[in-house]
């Protein structure tokens, strides 16, 4: 894959740790080749479960926490066009529809992406992440077919490879794993446990290694 | 700022501060929704109401003897209630907010109570 081929790339999720963990390392690869990258953040992931490990949040600080911490995460993937569009987390399936998929049209319009990431709509478990991959491709299936930037999307439902089989976007992102290490630790509140488990030596620090560390898995997707 | 563990007459009063005065409450109960996606004998329930205006008449706190965890029940001035369980911290927020939260055995939030004379932001 030639990360210098596109023109600007949007990553569109909803919840400000969304893009840490399988997207990250992709993103840099893209930033080193002074691609264009542009992160829309749909929530301040408010309603988050994880106050920290152990907790030093409530669920009112939890807001302004979520922010600088998604802030100093682009910090450090050289994002400079993070786009934070204050939706309360676990609502967006709520909002009147069209509202979210017209706020991604005026970004595709604003940016011009060749290329989006986001969630598989229905492998993505998370009704805010569902309704993410609804609203973009709700939105690109209203462009000409030829206009449409490339869809790379993140699928991690238990049902995943038996439907849609192996990735077909893999990402290796050795020479990235160390900032992606930051990255992580930048979303303080929510990571604890999984830094925790990345430094250990043992099988569950072996098994998110691999998880996370070597390589980013993706799906392609074309709109009928 | 850390969350206090939950010391009842302490919280009693706070809680008994309230009682008559128009108030809005965030209440929420949550088992994640990754619950039933990590482990499938386990069901997604949840819910949460946020800036509910009510005025309750009595609040009061039980549990954390035998159980870890408290409840509160709050009897509104219409005859109506509410109530929390399984709570086990609590704080006084920046803004005069009284924030209840309950966290399981791994840290995380399982549920919340959290009694404001002003909006809670939205």
């Amino acid at each position: 894959m030639d990360f210098s081929q596109e023109n600007h790339v949007l990553v569109v999720f909803p919840h400000p740790d969304d893009e840490a963990f399988g997207v990250s390392g992709t993103i840099m690869k893209y930033r080193e080749k002074k691609v264009p990258v542009t992160y829309a953040c749909l929530t301040f992931g408010d309603m988050g479960r994880n106050l920290g490990y152990p907790p030093f949040a409530t669920r009112e600080s939890l807001h302004s926490i979520r922010k600088a911490e998604v802030e100093e995460s682009a910090r450090i993937m050289g994002i400079d066009d993070l786009r934070l569009l204050g939706f309360r987390d676990k609502t967006l399936e709520f909002e009147e529809h069209g509202k979210l998929k017209g706020v991604i049209t005026d970004l595709i319009e604003e940016l011009q992406p060749t290329r989006i990431i986001t969630f598989y709509p229905g492998y993505s478990v998370h009704p805010d992440h569902e309704a993410t991959a609804d609203a973009v491709i709700e939105s690109l299936a209203d462009m000409p077919k030829d206009k449409r930037p490339a869809l790379q999307l993140v699928a991690f439902d238990n049902r995943t490879f038996d439907d849609l089989g192996e990735p077909d976007i893999v990402i290796d992102i050795d020479g990235f794993t160390d900032r992606k290490l930051d990255v992580m630790a930048a979303h303080r509140s929510q990571t604890g446990k999984l830094l925790e488990d990345l430094a250990a030596d043992t099988q569950q620090g072996d098994d998110a290694r691999n998880r996370w560390m070597r390589y980013e898995n993706f799906y392609s997707y074309e709109i009928d | 700022m850390e969350m206090k563990k939950i010391v009842k007459q302490d919280v009693q009063k706070v809680l008994t501060g309230f009682e008559n005065t128009p108030v809005y409450l965030h209440v929420e109960i949550t088992s994640g929704m990754y619950a039933s996606h990590l482990d499938d004998n386990v069901f997604n329930a949840g819910t949460f109401l946020r800036n509910i205006q009510v005025e309750f008449i009595h609040a009061t706190i039980r549990g954390g003897n035998r159980s870890k965890e408290h409840r509160v029940g709050l009897k509104l001035d219409n005859g109506g209630w509410v109530y929390v369980l399984g709570l086990t911290h609590y704080i006084e927020g920046e803004n005069g907010e009284f924030i209840m939260h309950g966290f399981n055995a791994e840290g995380k939030l399982a549920s919340a109570l959290e009694i404001s004379t002003q909006p809670f932001f939205k």
